[in-house]
């Protein structure tokens, strides 16, 4: 097992926003995380990263089999652990490539493999910039600065797809994408699929999932999970809307 | 001359004395006669107190406490050899080193120049007639200004560049004062006099090194004048010792259709005091000031600028910025004054700093005074922390806390330093400011 997250319950100052978590992630899965705006999708995927504004009050998570959440963010990236935000930081100042480069050596580093330098580097990544059909002239720019909502989820794709993660969690990367970019993302991250690494897929709709076809969906509800099922409740989902849920909600939770 | 000096003002009498004894056999009658008028500016004005608006936030008692003595010409191989390991030393452009405000013309480098341009040291320019002798003390106000006023008392060396029309220097010009501290605190007072014709244009770059530690005062004045059509870009780059003391004033005119471009950039001294003047002096003139401040420590910084829209549609570009940490004050004091014929004036300001530490201060104030009724002009100064939104997207990356804290930091600034068009002036500016970022 990849990821095991058991009983995770995360808090806002008092409010708690993850009330009791539980999911399990095996190498080489997909998992799509479905659910209504403010279930807690986002905060689920910023906890597994290492934002520190949400406090973890009960529970563990297990990355390959070691506990998750004692471990700083970056080093969490540097074993392999890669979000995509749902809202990627503008860095004015910064150059992209650099940036890039900055975090790949990390990484390598840490692995004990040699740093890339910038030659190298660019070599590395010329590819895959050009599977993403993105304009290259965003390397030489600062960080997401200026970018178009499209233009920030591609890059990072792109920065998905030079690092390497064990485990990506995609935080709504369709949003934002017309068809055409969903199309070119989804191929970019259908081609980083293999059993040597995980995809957690969050999305609000559907329709990212025709593309990136998960091998579990799971939804989320007000900080729980509350229903887990194969592709097709994904479908259900898109047909029936997340009022349907409400229906699933334990009794002793209704009002 | 009958002058009433306080005690602690009275060395400088005494001082003035022994240099103008000195002088005497080889001034010039308009040289005394400028030295002399600086002499009782300085005595009528005195150092300026926090009373005054201009120095609320820059207390220079002490300045004023210290007995400074003329600084000494020592050449040592010690500076010798300092001075060629200083990376601006690497740079392959003209240049001017000065060693405690003298010249020093062995480190020196001027030539190649293009037919007509004039760059020299300012005691041998004194002596020549010349444009000197029509352009000197008519920007810097030393009968308003004390440190302008002790400045044009003691003028003695410095730099003098004076470009003919319609010439081009692409390289930077490079103007390098390397103070060495001795055993007792000196002062100087370089004088740099840029003259830029007609149609000329260059890049120039005045720089401050201290070496040795110790205390001293530099307290220089620089004026600049781009005639119509000239583009002068001007750097200022000021990294003393940190227990030396430096004031410097500069002004910058600009006539019609000229741009003039400052970028002052200080890091160093215990207590530093910048004040950039440009006036817009014809139709179509543009000015940008750009500004970083880095202070850590006890360190005081303060900059005072001024853009005078004396006519109309000319534009002014001013951007600022300030890194503070540690228990270290700055001082952003902006004041654009568009006068009552300046019509379709265009005007820009901002200050933004960055605060590192919770007991650092800074007081930043914008000053506009705007006579005319047709004009744009914005301002803002912000204060604020490093995002920790930015700093969570760099770990998520694998970046530690410490090199993301840095590398915003560095960013922050780079904005300022990136105006800088030189490219190997502009890495050697950032590595100082790294340098001094890690100390
Ligand atoms: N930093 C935060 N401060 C305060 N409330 C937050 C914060 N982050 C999330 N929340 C709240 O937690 C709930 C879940 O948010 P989020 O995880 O972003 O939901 P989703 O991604 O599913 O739309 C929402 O009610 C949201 O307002
Ligand atoms: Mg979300």
């Amino acid at each position: 097992m990849l990821l095991e997250i058991k009983n995770l319950h995360a808090n806002v100052g008092n409010t708690e926003i993850l009330k009791g978590i539980d999911l399990k992630v095996g190498l080489g899965e997909v998992h799509a995380i479905m659910g209504p705006n403010g279930s807690g999708k986002s905060t689920l995927a910023q906890v597994l990263a290492g934002r520190d504004v949400y406090k973890v009050t009960e529970g563990e998570v297990l990355y390959g089999g070691k506990d998750l959440l004692e471990l700083d963010p970056e080093f969490r990236a540097r074993e392999g652990i890669f979000l995509a935000f749902q809202y990627p930081v503008e860095i004015p100042g910064v150059n992209n490539t650099y940036f890039l480069r900055a975090a790949l050596n990390a990484a390598r580093k840490h692995r004990g493999e040699e740093e890339l330098d910038a030659m190298d580097f660019l070599t590395h990544i010329r590819e895959k910039i050009k599977l993403l059909e993105m304009d290259e002239t965003l390397m030489n720019r600062p960080v997401n600065e200026g970018f178009s909502g499209g233009e920030k989820k591609r890059n990072e794709i792109l920065q998905m797809a030079v690092l390497e993660p064990k485990l990506a969690i995609m935080d709504e990367t369709d949003s934002g994408l017309d068809i055409d970019a969903l199309r070119i993302v989804a191929s970019g991250v259908n081609s980083l699929r293999g059993k040597e690494r995980s995809i957690i897929v969050v999305t609000h709709y559907q329709r990212l999932l025709n593309y990136i076809v998960p091998d579990f969906v799971h939804v989320l509800s007000n900080g729980r999970i509350v229903k887990s099922g194969s592709k097709e409740l994904a479908l259900e989902l898109e047909e029936k809307g997340y009022s349907w849920l409400d229906e699933t909600v334990p009794v002793s939770e209704r009002a | 001359m009958a002058i009433a000096l306080k005690e602690s003002e009275d060395f400088y009498l005494k001082d003035f004395r022994e240099f103008e004894d000195r002088q005497a056999a080889t001034a010039p009658a308009w040289l005394s006669k400028l030295r002399s008028e600086g002499m009782q500016a300085f005595a009528e004005l005195g150092f300026p107190t926090t009373k005054l608006e201009d120095w609320k936030y820059c207390n220079v008692s002490p300045v004023a406490g210290v007995r400074f003595v003329p600084a000494p010409y020592e050449l040592t191989d010690k500076i010798r050899k300092q001075v060629k390991e200083l990376p601006f030393a690497g740079l392959d452009c003209t240049r001017m080193v000065f060693v405690n405000g003298h010249y020093a013309e062995e480190l020196s480098s001027v030539r190649d120049l293009p037919e007509g341009a004039r760059i020299t040291n300012m005691a041998r320019a004194l002596t020549q007639e010349g444009a000197v002798t029509a352009h000197l003390g008519r920007y810097a106000k030393h009968r308003r200004h004390p440190f302008v006023a002790l400045n044009t008392a003691f003028v003695e060396d410095g730099a003098f560049i004076e470009l003919p029309k319609g010439v081009a220097i692409e390289k930077p010009i490079g103007i390098i004062y390397v103070s060495a501290g001795g055993t007792e605190p000196w002062v100087a007072h370089p004088r740099n006099l840029v003259i830029a014709a007609q149609g000329s244009q260059a890049t120039v770059v005045e720089t401050y090194l201290g070496i040795d530690g110790g205390v001293y005062f530099n307290n220089a004045v620089t004026e600049i004048v781009a005639e119509e059509n000239a583009h002068i870009d001007y750097v200022k780059f000021q990294d003393e010792s940190e227990s030396a003391f430096h004031v410097a004033t500069m002004l910058a005119y600009a006539a019609r259709n000229a741009a003039a471009v400052t970028n002052s950039i200080q890091l160093g001294a215990r207590l530093g005091r910048e004040e950039v003047t440009t006036v817009l002096d014809g139709e179509g003139a543009e000015a940008y000031l750009y500004g970083l401040y880095v202070t850590n420590g006890r360190q005081l910084l303060d900059n005072h600028t001024a853009i005078d829209h004396a006519q109309p549609h000319c534009s002014s570009r001013e951007f600022y910025k300030g890194i503070l940490d540690g228990k270290s004050t700055a001082v952003f004091n902006g004041k654009i004054l568009v006068r009552k014929d300046a019509q379709k004036t265009d005007s820009k300001q901002s200050d933004k700093n960055l605060l590192l530490s919770e007991d650092a201060t800074i007081n930043t104030k914008p000053q506009l005074e705007i006579f005319a009724d047709d004009v744009k002009c914005t301002h803002g100064a912000t204060i604020g922390q490093i995002d920790p939104e930015s700093i969570f997207y760099l770990r998520a990356r694998g970046i530690g806390l410490e090199e993301a804290r840095k590398l915003l930091i560095e960013a922050f600034a780079s904005e300022i330093v990136d105006h800088v068009k030189f490219e190997p002036l502009r890495k050697q500016l950032k590595s100082a400011l790294l340098a001094k970022m890690r100390s």
